[in-house]
């Protein structure tokens, strides 16, 4: 064992020590992760994927703010028991503008990549509030502070201009009205046509049931009704 | 000498404290503010204590030059004992964490609700409990193998301090709900940032006091430590690259995003495992065991294929948290393969660790902490079993998202991590404070069966759980519909959830005694009783 003789070089210097472990624990890393930013699999785009509207945004930093990804996965297996009870296998696209990623690794609770409209903005309010009055098993906690905190909306441009420096393709269009978006996707007498442009099949309403106040739960609800539903699977 | 006076670091204190108080008036979002007030409360108490001790007599120079000759050891103190704090809070967390999974009742919104919880117990047991031991070991066992003095002085006591800035800072963060939401690497970019400086610190302590070494041979212990050091350091800086929004508010997006950001975070989640939670405490094994048997380790060689086998293999490993994602199959494939033949490397290391008894078994009879330490390694055994036999596509398609992977990393945490520490502090506990003995041995026997029982316990509910739910999950009746709504499922598990509690409470119970013997043995009690493997008292002779 020739090999293992010579190991008492290594053994007394410690920058070789130093460097030879680093490079040893960068092989793996450099071969797994690199060629995804290249390979076509995980870089293709799908029609209908497009970046979060502000208020989708900001439901997303509540849910991941509230650490709903602990009991909540948002990435469905390909197996019929999986998709008959959640919907089509998530696709790589359509995570592609989602910094950091919401896959999860426990489902406590039930996978969310395709939560949106199965269920009522009222159903998701009431859950949220009082989640066994609506599913008794459930051990999921009560999210009733959304509905009475106000979302704070000082720095949403902000948000989607930290979202392009990373890769989303927000627009100079998207940046300056990403204010008036915000609120009026959530307010049933503004004019949304602008958001509804910007941002296709966007849910516009007021969420929480209570139009007077723009409401985390607002947010919330908004991020929830959206998701999984941008690509149309129906002819695919 | 200002440097014995500490007024350097009382003024860096101060003005630190100073700093997060215009953090709090110019925040940007009222987390950020909050946390800056913690930062500065943390920062003034520690400006007050060293107030406290500036004394400005000038320094004696000779009891500096006297302070050199010894080994560094006020540092190891304080993380022994920091050890035992955090290890007492991170288990009580995990207790009620498992309470509140049963009874839901038990979330106070908002701050402790479940979602903000969980990452306070994940975090304080790996990093606050397990990132002490390893600091505090890593700094003892250098020294000891080197015969030098901890290199960069007041350095040591940089990093001890700075990092329980960094578990305040992190833990207070996740109840304000501050979170990248990135497992095992929540805390956001700043608290980040500081942990980086202290990482480098602890590096530069570490690597110079091997450097200025008397022993010609780097000790095996030391190959572990200094990977896991240098591992943790890489995928620390790339897994939470990422903008900040502000740099007066907590949010920053992460600079990957999709697939590539969940591969990213599973190459740093598995690594964690892999070299914070394994190689760092390997680096224990190599230590503590051959001094408590008194026989040197079983195979030299062995050692050497270990040790590389096991860092090159372990970065590969990350793919089988994302087994039937998006990820691509051939990622999920090469994750899997690798996984599967980590289980020889690891075996190497248990069987390395074990048969350094040869010749001293008879000690796991007599010496309650040996057999701490070498339950230890039949748990790491265990794990790295029941990890590969995890990665297999097949068996992951059952476990994954279910409890057997939180049973899984709990045979592999408590049962490994945890109780290799805990022999670890029973060793070093009457050393550092000079003392014959620990105040009861009995106790450690005491701890070491409430710890064992409880493990078992949580990993067999655990186990049972998770293949329930799987099963259950992907259930069809004759007719081709499924039998169960995923309600059910979630009902059917609250026995296994109250069974968990209680295998946790008996964990807690054992740390407890064991926070108790280590303070009497501290304040210098022995109390009185036989030891274990002691013959047992002369049978009573017949008057003459």
């Amino acid at each position: 064992m020739g090999i293992l003789d010579k190991h008492h070089f290594v053994e007394r210097n410690a920058t070789l020590l130093l460097v030879g472990s680093l490079f040893v624990v960068s092989i793996g890393g450099i071969v797994e992760i690199v060629p995804l930013f290249y390979l076509e699999n995980t870089i293709e785009k799908v029609d209908g994927m497009r970046p979060y509207s502000p208020l989708e945004l900001a439901g997303r930093n509540i849910y991941i703010r509230e650490g709903c990804y602990a009991c909540h996965s948002q990435m469905i297996r390909p197996f019929r028991d999986e998709v008959e009870r959640y919907g089509h296998y998530s696709l790589a696209a359509e995570s592609m503008y989602d910094h950091p990623f919401q896959w999860g690794s426990k489902r406590t609770g039930p996978d969310l990549a395709r939560v949106g409209d199965r269920y009522s903005n009222e159903w998701h309010v009431q859950h949220l509030i009082e989640p066994r009055s609506v599913v008794p098993e459930s051990v999921m906690p009560s999210y009733a502070f959304l509905k009475d905190t106000p979302l704070q909306v000082t720095n949403v441009t902000m948000d989607l201009k930290a979202n392009r420096a990373v890769g989303v393709p927000y627009t100079d269009d998207m940046l300056e009205n990403a204010q008036v978006d915000l609120k009026a996707q959530a307010d049933p007498n503004a004019d949304t046509s602008g958001v509804s442009e910007r941002y296709p099949k966007a849910k516009i309403g007021d969420f929480d049931g209570n139009a007077a106040q723009l409401t985390e739960m607002d947010a919330l609800v908004a991020y929830l009704q959206m998701l999984g539903t941008l690509v149309d699977f129906s002819h695919l | 000498m200002s440097n014995m006076n500490y007024t350097l670091e009382t003024v860096a204190l101060a003005v630190g404290a100073f700093l997060a108080l215009l953090g709090v008036a110019f925040a940007q979002d009222s987390q950020f503010a909050a946390h800056m007030w913690v930062l500065f409360f943390s920062l003034f108490a520690g400006a007050v204590v060293m107030v406290r001790r500036v004394t400005f007599a000038p320094a004696v120079a000779v009891q500096k030059a006297g302070r050199q000759s010894e080994y560094f050891d006020e540092v190891v103190k304080h993380g022994v004992i920091a050890t035992v704090f955090w290890g007492v809070v991170g288990f009580l967390v995990g207790v009620v964490v498992a309470l509140q999974l049963a009874f839901p009742d038990l979330n106070i919104e908002p701050w402790l609700n479940f979602g903000r919880t969980r990452p306070l117990h994940t975090s304080a047991v790996i990093f606050a409990f397990g990132g002490n031991a390893l600091i505090a070991t890593s700094f003892y066992v250098v020294q000891r193998t080197s015969r030098a003095r901890l290199f960069g002085g007041n350095l040591g006591w940089f990093v001890f301090w700075g990092y329980q800035l960094f578990i305040v800072m992190a833990a207070t963060g996740y109840l304000l709900g501050i979170t990248q939401s990135r497992e095992y690497a929540e805390p956001e970019w700043y608290v980040d940032i500081w942990l980086t400086i202290v990482w480098v610190a602890y590096l530069v302590v570490f690597l110079g006091t091997i450097l200025r070494r008397k022993e010609p041979h780097i000790y095996v212990a030391n190959w572990f430590y200094l990977a896991f050091i240098v591992t943790i350091a890489m995928l620390h800086v790339v897994n939470n690259l990422a903008v900040p929004v502000s740099f007066l508010g907590v949010k920053s997006y992460s600079a990957f995003s999709g697939v590539q950001d969940a591969l990213t975070q599973w190459w740093y989640g598995h690594n964690a495992v892999g070299f914070f939670l394994t190689a760092g405490f390997l680096g224990m094994m190599y230590y503590f065991i051959p001094k408590q048997v008194n026989r040197p380790v079983y195979s030299y060689r062995l050692s050497i294929i270990h040790f590389w086998a096991l860092i090159f293999m372990y970065i590969w490993a990350g793919p089988h948290h994302l087994h039937y994602t998006a990820l691509p199959d051939w990622a999920q494939t090469l994750g899997m393969v690798f996984s599967i033949m980590l289980w020889v490397p690891s075996w190497g290391g248990m069987i390395n660790g074990l048969m350094t008894l040869s010749g001293a078994w008879d000690r796991i009879r007599t010496d309650p902490i040996v057999r701490m330490l070498v339950i230890a390694v039949a748990f790491y055994g265990m794990a790295t079993f029941e990890g590969p036999m995890m990665s297999v596509k097949a068996v992951n398609s059952l476990s994954h998202y279910t409890d057997w992977t939180i049973g899984h990393v709990h045979s592999g945490a408590l049962g490994w991590k945890g109780m290799i520490t805990f022999g670890a502090i029973y060793f070093l506990v009457p050393k550092l404070w000079n003392r014959n003995r620990l105040y009861s041995l009995a106790l450690v026997n005491w701890h070491f069966w409430l710890a064992t029982l409880g493990i078992v316990v949580y990993a067999a509910v655990m186990w049972v759980a998770g293949v329930q739910q799987g099963l259950m999950w992907r259930e069809y009746d004759d007719q081709g519909f499924l039998v169960y709504s995923f309600a059910e499922t979630v009902s059917a598990m609250f026995p296994y959830y109250v069974l968990r509690a209680v295998g946790g409470g008996m964990f807690l119970l054992g740390a407890l005694i064991m926070a108790f013997n280590v303070t009497m043995t501290i304040l210098g009690y022995e109390r009185r009783e036989r030891l274990p493997g002691a013959a047992p008292a002369a049978a009573l002779q017949p008057a003459e």
